[in-house]
């Protein structure tokens, strides 16, 4: 049994105890309180956008589905019938019509989780049937929000409300969806999965670590860079050149492009500039954005060219990219990495193209890049098995304690925004626990 | 000059084999300069730009990918995995002078360290006679299981 003490120790702000990547019983926890207390990412709008429609996913380790009611609201319920457990969706989407039906003993349930009806519903007459908890139907989960189109919820049915546990990180979100010319985004095709023999929380802090690229990504981006200069540095570029070649940019260029970070563990690279800014212009998107939005707006929109936000505790966008990436977890030393894409409604398909180029060469198991930082946390996960040292250093431009409420604008290469997840991880898994 | 079922289906061995046996570069200068090696992500996919595919390379990235697997910092491939295919007789689905379509099912196996998986594959190979001689005009790959999450699949199938 653990405490709120115990779980305190962890993180002393220069380093973090290895058992929150490899315990079994840490993990446990974040399930039960971490995942239960914030607010976690679950899908977009559009992958439900007709009444019945439904997506089947995990918070946390808790199944659930998301569906569009005939209301037009979407909810977030539990994946099981409330009778025996069966799990009343299996497929990944799909539309239920009016309602969704178990297939085991066909209890009904309308597209809100309230109970329908039941065969032979007399057999529970005069045994409390009606006082139970089955009786409710499907649960939902404790709070939901759409917020631009992104569905996040929170498990448990009181805690910290959207808007607090988010503040001014919504402005990557903003930003993302503000640069569709009608303002808003859809779901381009199914996700990338990528199974990681790793935890979860390596894969959000390597978001914003800014000193691995140059190093981990040598082999393939200084490898296009090679081959480009041995071809005699043809223009137009390959795609190749303009996606991956960035990796290699030096150190000087990642300090300079700064992080930031804002309260309850969220944060996001490339202020300044990043590796997304030399993108070439794709015909009739400025001219589309600027109809939309005029253009001195459209100018403020475009030259925000942020690279990876975080938000806590385990997704991350590419605004410019029109990226999300869920890193979902399935065990202490398991993650599914899911990698969505989306449409900026109004813009041209060109634009697209290169977004569903980015996801493939950069987060796909057949990734070049991706094949180097797997190689990573999988190394670092069986080192940590490692009893010659318990600690793990995240302590780069840390030079006093340091107030991670306030937002703040650093170094470009500075561990932060790790410490920031890891105060903030502090928070979300003791809000719950008692005290010893 | 027309080429020979036979000559297509030994292309396709030959093929086969020179990926098991690393042979790269013999590999690379079977393709045709505008090629693309396609490997949808979604089942029966039938757009590779505007959805995610697993792979959509030219040969720009063709290169990179055979020339990283030997560079001294390629860190995922210390050691080096292996490959192994095994397969089928292909179909020849379409046959003109200077054109043929084939499609080949295989049982594709990777090994690195402990790890080993298997993928059931379906490779179509549009294929080019260039004097004589055949080339690679575009090569598609569908995994049967394209949908389940995999680890690192690093060689080429």
């Amino acid at each position: 049994m653990r405490t709120v003490s115990d779980i305190t120790a962890l993180y002393t702000g220069p380093q973090v105890h290895r058992d929150v990547y490899t315990s079994p019983d840490i993990y446990r926890l974040e399930m039960e309180h971490l995942f239960a207390n914030a607010w976690v990412f679950v899908g977009h709008e559009s992958q439900t956008s007709k009444k019945g429609d439904y997506f089947t996913t995990q918070i946390g380790d808790q199944p659930v589905i998301q569906v569009r009611h005939s209301d037009g609201e979407i909810y977030v319920l539990f994946n099981r019938c409330p009778h025996k457990g069966t799990k009343i969706a299996i497929d990944r989407d799909g539309n239920t019509g009016k309602f969704f039906r178990c297939p085991y003993h066909a209890w009904s349930f309308k597209t809100n989780g309230c109970l329908l009806a039941i065969p032979l519903k007399k057999g529970y007459e005069e045994t409390g049937f009606s006082e139970s908890e089955s009786a409710k139907g499907m649960t939902p989960v404790g709070a939901v929000k759409n917020y631009r189109g992104f569905v996040f919820a929170r498990l448990a049915s009181d805690g910290i409300d959207f808007d607090e546990f988010f503040g001014d990180s919504l402005s990557s979100i903003d930003n993302m969806v503000d640069r569709s010319p009608a303002g808003r985004l859809e779901i381009a095709g199914p996700p990338l999965r990528y199974m990681h023999k790793c935890n979860w929380k390596m894969l959000v802090e390597n978001q914003t670590d800014t000193c691995h690229p140059m190093v981990a990504h040598e082999s393939s981006a200084g490898t296009a860079v090679k081959i480009w200069k041995e071809m005699g540095n043809p223009e137009p570029r390959p795609p190749a050149m303009e996606i991956i070649a960035p990796f290699m940019s030096p150190y000087e260029f990642f300090e300079k492009m700064g992080i930031r970070t804002w309260p309850n563990g969220h944060g996001h690279t490339g202020v300044h500039h990043s590796i997304h800014s030399d993108y070439s212009a794709v015909p009739g998107y400025f001219e589309a954005l600027c109809e939309a939005h005029g253009e001195e707006r459209a100018r403020e929109i475009l030259d925000e060219n942020r690279h990876n936000t975080v938000y806590f505790p385990n997704i991350m966008i590419k605004g410019p990219i029109q990226q999300l990436r869920n890193f979902i977890p399935l065990g202490p030393n398991k993650t599914l990495v899911e990698s969505y894409i989306y449409r900026l409604v109004g813009a041209p398909d060109q634009l697209l193209s290169r977004t569903a180029m980015y996801n493939r060469m950069i987060n796909a198991p057949t990734s070049m890049v991706g094949h180097d930082d797997l190689e990573m946390y999988e190394r670092a996960q069986e080192g940590l098995m490692s009893n010659g040292m318990e600690w793990v250093n995240i302590q780069r431009l840390r030079t006093g304690e340091e107030d991670f409420s306030e937002e703040t604008v650093e170094n470009g290469t500075t561990e932060r925004q790790m410490r920031n997840q890891f105060d903030a991880w502090v928070k979300f898994m003791t809000v719950s626990m008692e005290e010893a | 000059m027309a080429v020979s079922k036979e000559q297509v289906i030994d292309f396709l061995y030959e093929e086969a084999r020179m990926l098991d046996e690393g042979r790269y570069d013999e590999w690379l200068a079977l393709w045709l300069e505008d090629g693309h090696y396609w490997m949808p992500l979604d089942y029966k996919q039938t757009d590779p730009h505007l959805v995610t595919s697993l792979l959509y390379e030219d040969m720009f990235m063709l290169r990179l990918r055979v020339e990283r697997l030997n560079g001294a910092r390629t860190f995922s491939q210390k050691p080096k995995s292996r490959c192994h295919h095994v397969i089928q007789r292909p179909f020849i689905d379409e046959m003109t002078d200077n054109r043929v379509v084939t499609n080949t099912s295989m049982h594709y196996v990777e090994t690195r360290l402990d790890e080993q998986f298997l993928l059931a594959l379906t490779a179509v190979h549009e294929l080019a006679v260039v004097d004589g001689v055949l080339r690679i005009a575009n090569k598609r790959v569908d995994i049967l299981n394209c949908d389940a999450a995999f680890g690192n699949i690093q060689l080429l199938p």
